[in-house]
């Protein structure tokens, strides 16, 4: 069995990347995902594993690149403004079919925004925040234990799907200390091969990492590779919770930190004789539309709740349509809807 | 008189290190010279198949095509943070970067600073041919005062475009280099020096030294409109003035 320990969300995804083998960490500090940078910079050394601190979020990214297409399990970790810049990166590893883990401790925006907690980057992380057709996998964790699973989670989907992987967490649950259950340190050497990492062409030709070709037909060859890719993704890696929703008339969806606070509220309209129950994505995507279709089926209202003016809830809209009613709710600039105000709105809206 | 080709002894040929692929670059572009140094240096050193090339974006975005080497192909400007990422998942790999003036000294400026200054231990190239071949002939950060150029064209005026960037001096001021040169091939005999120094860079590599810099002076007479001869010697003539070539820092030569 692991090793327990009270940890904040940040040390959590750092621990768990470093049992989950992560050779090599490159970053940039900004608030509110410091304590990950730190963490990785007392640890990976004496590990005699990389740490380096890039003197941008774009050499990051890069970094991660070179790591990743050189064959070792590689991660980095920002927040909101500096995932930005590292959009171009992410499009070449998805464009390259690298594996990497990318981390983003989402603050307010636009801009510089704050520091606070938000989930306004939802877009960026889902939707492809960089230029091409491609998408990463996203992972939303809702508590501190989850964030260390789903970071061990997010190596080998890097590694089984060759493409990049993304944990969409907020500075609430960066910042939020929780008793953790960590899991034994894997053994890197029992991982599978990567016969086309760039390691040296001792004795085969030579690999070749690369997101160009110049004719129409072979780029049209490599995209229709990558969809049939994000294809299998949709079919084997959805991920979600439902809560009490058996016999719901009304279901919150929400995800990450808010769908900890909509399953309190959740608790609170069932004590007034409210059928209430939660529909939690975890991955955000693939996104669960079907699983989210068949409860909108059974229910007469589907309530989004959200730190951002609307970004999940056009997802909801695409998979419930008209099956049900779906109202929004959400709150902005690191306002983070508490159990009473995600209760009013069930009250509001299961009238 | 038939040559009876039994009794002639082989002088050269091709680097065992390239492939067959022929190059993209155009006549009389001095990217091909450098190729070829490339390649008879991993094979003098007996390194191909333990190097990884890093492609940049310009001309030589095919560089991944003429090595037998594994090889990356990298976003524009970002081959020096690439190398750093492969170097330390790989350290007992051989791991250089190929970069033109726009890759490493305009777009990539941080990046080529920063890897510079942590000492990777990495042989950088860097072309400088004073212009955007790939694009059409667009200034670059190298492009000499008065140069005309397709985004300069009554010529590089300092006062709003400022001066020609001396890059390889800026990383000579750092502590970690152990190794900063700046070459030319307009002749034979520069040819010969530059191959020197580029053995040098491979050779720092895998003596662990720490980072080499290899700056080339190139031609590019397609859109200098110049014939390759003239190209030349306007390298000899006008772009070393400019550019003075030699070693810049060359520690416990």
């Amino acid at each position: 069995m692991g090793e327990r320990r009270l940890l904040r969300g940040n040390e959590a995804i750092a621990e768990s990347a470093i049992r989950a083998g992560c050779q090599c960490y490159f970053a940039y500090p900004i608030t509110p995902q410091g304590e990950l940078v730190e963490y990785m910079a007392r640890h990976m050394p004496r590990l005699g594993r990389t740490f380096i601190q890039a003197e941008s979020e774009v050499a990051a990214i890069n970094m991660v690149y070179g790591a990743a297409g050189a064959g070792v399990r590689t991660m980095t970790s920002s927040s909101s403004p500096g995932i930005s810049l590292k959009q171009e990166g992410i499009s070449y590893l998805a464009g390259s079919n690298l594996p990497a883990v990318i981390v983003n401790v989402v603050r307010g925006g636009p801009g510089l925004g704050n520091i606070a907690p938000s989930q306004c980057d939802y877009f960026q992380a889902v939707k492809g925040g960089g230029h091409g057709d491609y998408h990463m996998i996203v992972l939303g964790p809702s508590t501190v234990p989850e964030a260390g699973e789903l970071t061990m989670l997010a190596f080998d989907l890097a590694d089984r799907y060759r493409t990049p992987v993304m944990i969409l967490a907020d500075g609430l649950l960066g910042q939020m200390m929780e008793p953790v259950e960590l899991p034994e340190p894997i053994d890197v050497s029992q991982l599978p091969p990567k016969p086309w990492a760039a390691t040296g062409a001792r004795g085969r030709e030579p690999n070749i990492i690369l997101s160009f070709d110049l004719g129409p037909e072979n780029l049209k060859k490599m995209n229709l590779d990558l969809q049939a890719k994000y294809d299998l993704i949709r079919k084997h890696e959805v991920r979600y919770e439902e809560t009490q929703t058996a016999d719901a008339e009304i279901i919150v969806v929400a995800y990450g930190t808010i769908a900890r606070i909509a399953k309190t509220a959740i608790d609170m309209a069932r004590a007034e004789g409210i059928r209430a129950g939660l529909f939690r994505p975890i991955t955000l995507w693939p996104y669960p539309y079907d699983a989210l279709r068949a409860v909108a089926d059974r229910v007469k209202t589907v309530l989004t709740v959200e730190m951002s003016a609307g970004q999940m809830w056009e997802d909801v809209r695409l998979a419930v349509a008209e099956r049900a009613k779906t109202p929004f709710y959400g709150e902005m600039g690191g306002i983070v809807p508490t159990p009473k105000g995600i209760l009013s709105e069930v009250k509001k809206h299961a009238r | 008189m038939p040559v009876d080709t039994a009794r002639m002894t082989k002088v050269f040929s091709r680097p065992q290190s390239l492939t067959e692929a022929r190059l993209t670059y155009c006549p009389g572009c001095h990217h091909g010279i450098i190729t070829r140094i490339i390649g008879q240096t991993l094979d003098e050193l007996g390194l191909t198949e333990r190097t990884i090339g890093i492609a940049p974006v310009g001309c030589a975005v095919f560089a991944y095509l003429w090595y037998r080497c594994d090889a990356l192909q990298v976003a524009h400007g970002r081959a020096s943070a690439v190398a750093t990422g492969v170097k330390r998942a790989r350290p007992d790999r051989i791991v250089f970067s190929y970069q033109g003036d726009g890759d490493f000294a305009s777009i990539g400026t941080a990046e080529s600073i920063h890897a510079a200054n942590r000492g990777e231990n990495i042989t950088v190239i860097f072309v400088n041919n004073q212009i955007y071949g790939m694009t059409g002939g667009e200034m670059a950060p190298t492009t000499l005062v008065d140069q005309r150029t397709t985004t300069t064209p009554e010529g590089r005026d300092p006062l709003l475009c400022g001066y020609p960037i001396r890059f390889s001096e800026l990383i000579a001021q750092l502590e970690a280099p152990v190794y900063v040169t700046r070459q030319a091939l307009y002749d034979t005999r520069h040819i010969m020096d530059c191959t020197k120094a580029i053995k040098k860079a491979f050779q720092n590599q895998v003596d662990g030294r720490g980072y080499s810099l290899v700056e080339v002076l190139a031609t590019c007479p397609t859109n200098w409109h110049m014939s390759p001869v003239q190209a030349n010697q306007h390298v000899a003539n006008t772009v070393t003035k400019v550019f003075p070539l030699g070693d810049l820092v060359n520690k416990g030569a």
